[in-house]
């Protein structure tokens, strides 16, 4: 079931250029329009098919959510890893720094950085990743505190193996799992601050489609037009609950002991 | 005063200093030019240096730096440039509402963590622990800002029992309290759950119950009492996610609160009132972390006398 709504989530958002959709075709005598025969999950208040700009929001939530945590993956892991492998005063630094980030509820430093960087997928992209690597830049740092002194990488070191490539080599793949897990969670953690944040009008701008301004924008006609509030949001729900299932399943598989968060 | 209080404050005041460096430099390195937000963009080139000196706009960079942290000190964090009057006012006058928002959410959460998480554990693989659980599932799952219009919808305009949006008095409180509070709940009782069952295996709690304890004291004073602290180290994280969480509920709702100002104002480009709503956030945050770690050794002699 959950991996199901996943494959439709990336199927959707990769074929989404090509299908015959009409997200930005207002159709005033449709205006909130209940679903129908003629238009399967009806029309919004310009008289657009919800359906079309749900499934472009389905894309936009696909690539920003690809998008941040691969760079939030990849910037936290190399930062904590190295870090962590140097020790010293770069492992300082690098606390320094995480307990400053770590200061900030994260979605509030994504609203304060998306509002003042200025709307658009671009800028929602960096505003999130700012937030996002604190996460992986701890998980790796933890990780290859409590790795880097097993006999293999003294090994490599007496071999006189250079540092990034102990890193990458020996010390990366010890620590994929868990940070696969994080990975996981983090995508259904950036799916909704993405909705979240076109909810405030922040994100992506219209006429972009993304859930969350979809129920910003359908908030208004809660009373007469629900299903412009219910659509988006189920799907954004479906898609969040999966990948929550699937990082549960995966946890489990894999052994790995979470924070308990 | 133990070494572990004075590590900790010491961390908390680099921590303070931290973030109010940060959110100064973060305003002051994105584009946009405050004085093209007060004055307009076509205005004449005199008037806008006379306001740039004004504002201390033509210092240099450190020396602003400095004048801010300074303000900071003084509770004074500059003015506001659509309300013409000073951010710390406009805080103090928004505060109120988040801070009671906050706590109603915190004591929603609660109420349905504690027995939620307990019955789980203690009917381990029954139907109430798959319930709990499952409960919990969909409520880390469900945004808050969908949540929040699926309650209206329901019980706003369906039943009628509660007003749609605003601050009016304890009825108006209860449908953005249950909206933010849900998330804390579902990631509460499933700690609490965990923590419980790890706790119950303990050596202790055989004792407790070989000297023929009642239930209730085995599971509430041995039980319950040591699972709370791995609970406690990260519910202060958690409380950092329901204040986040704070800002879109009251959108949601029109609350009048803290996050409503930040929004309103990174929407009218007043960049000293986002400022200051996103330091008061991030600073009752680290007091919250603080008084978190300050209650734990309080509870955990281990970590005062520095075995942990």
């Amino acid at each position: 079931m959950a991996g199901l709504v996943l494959a439709g989530w990336a199927l959707v958002a990769l074929v989404a250029p090509w299908l015959p959709l009409h997200p930005d075709h207002i159709a005033l005598p449709h205006i909130l329009d209940t679903p129908g025969s003629a238009s399967w999950l009806g029309n919004d208040d310009l008289g657009r098919p919800v359906l079309d700009r749900l499934l472009l929001g389905a894309r936009t939530s696909f690539w920003v959510a690809g998008g941040v945590v691969s760079l939030s993956l990849l910037i936290g892991t190399l930062l904590g890893s190295t870090a962590a492998y140097l020790g010293g005063g770069w492992d300082r630094l690098l606390v320094m720094l995480l307990d400053i980030f770590m200061a900030f509820p994260g979605i509030l430093l994504a609203i304060a950085l998306a509002g003042l960087l200025g709307p658009g997928i671009g800028n929602l992209v960096i505003a999130l990743s700012l937030v996002g690597w604190v996460g992986f830049a701890r998980l790796a740092r933890a990780q290859v505190l409590s790795l880097k002194q097993r006999e293999h990488i003294q090994a490599a070191q007496a071999l006189g193996s250079r540092t990034t490539d102990i890193v990458r080599r020996h010390l990366v793949p010890l620590i994929a799992a868990p940070l696969l897990v994080e990975a996981t969670f983090a995508v259904a953690a950036v799916v909704i601050a993405e909705s979240g944040l076109s909810f405030l009008g922040l994100g992506v701008q219209p006429p972009e489609a993304s859930w969350g301004s979809m129920i910003r924008d359908g908030v208004r006609y809660l009373l007469v037009a629900p299903h412009l509030v219910l659509a988006p949001g189920l799907s954004l729900f479906l898609v969040v609950l999966s990948v929550n299932l699937l990082g549960d399943r995966w946890r489990d598989k894999l052994d790995v002991k979470g924070e308990m968060t | 005063m133990p070494a572990y209080l004075i590590a900790r404050l010491f961390s908390a005041a680099w921590v303070t200093f931290g973030v109010v460096s940060l959110v100064f430099f973060l305003v002051h390195w994105v584009p946009g030019d405050p004085v093209d937000v007060m004055l307009g963009e076509s205005a004449a080139s005199a008037d806008r240096e006379a306001l740039r000196h004004a504002l201390g706009l033509d210092q240099p960079l450190l020396a602003q730096w400095g004048d801010f942290l300074r303000g900071v000190l003084h509770w004074d964090v500059g003015q506001s440039l659509y309300y013409q009057e000073p951010v710390s006012r406009l805080l103090a006058q928004h505060f109120a509402a988040t801070a009671e928002l906050a706590a109603a959410a915190f004591v929603v959460a609660l109420v349905i963590a504690i027995p939620a998480g307990i019955i789980a554990a203690a009917r381990r693989g029954s139907v109430w622990d798959m319930g709990a659980m499952g409960f919990s599932l969909l409520g880390v799952s469900i945004p808050n800002f969908w949540l929040g219009p699926l309650l209206v919808l329901v019980f706003s305009l369906g039943l009628g029992w509660f007003p749609v949006s605003g601050r009016s008095g304890p009825v108006s409180l209860v449908l953005p309290a249950v909206t933010l509070g849900t998330a804390l709940a579902a990631v509460l009782s499933r700690m609490i759950r965990s923590s419980l069952l790890e706790i119950m295996h303990e050596d202790f709690i055989r004792t407790a119950r070989a000297k023929g304890l009642s239930p209730y004291r085995v599971w509430v004073r041995h039980g319950l009492r040591n699972a709370s602290l791995p609970v406690l180290t990260v519910l202060g994280m958690q409380l950092g996610a329901l204040l986040g969480g704070a800002v879109i509920t009251e959108t949601v709702f029109n609350w009048p609160g803290v996050g409503s100002l930040l929004v309103e104002s990174i929407q009218r480009r007043d960049y000293p009132v986002v400022q200051g709503s996103v330091l008061l956030i991030s600073l009752l945050y680290v007091v919250i972390n603080l008084g978190t770690d300050l209650l734990y050794a309080r509870i955990d002699p281990r970590i005062r006398l520095g075995q942990a």
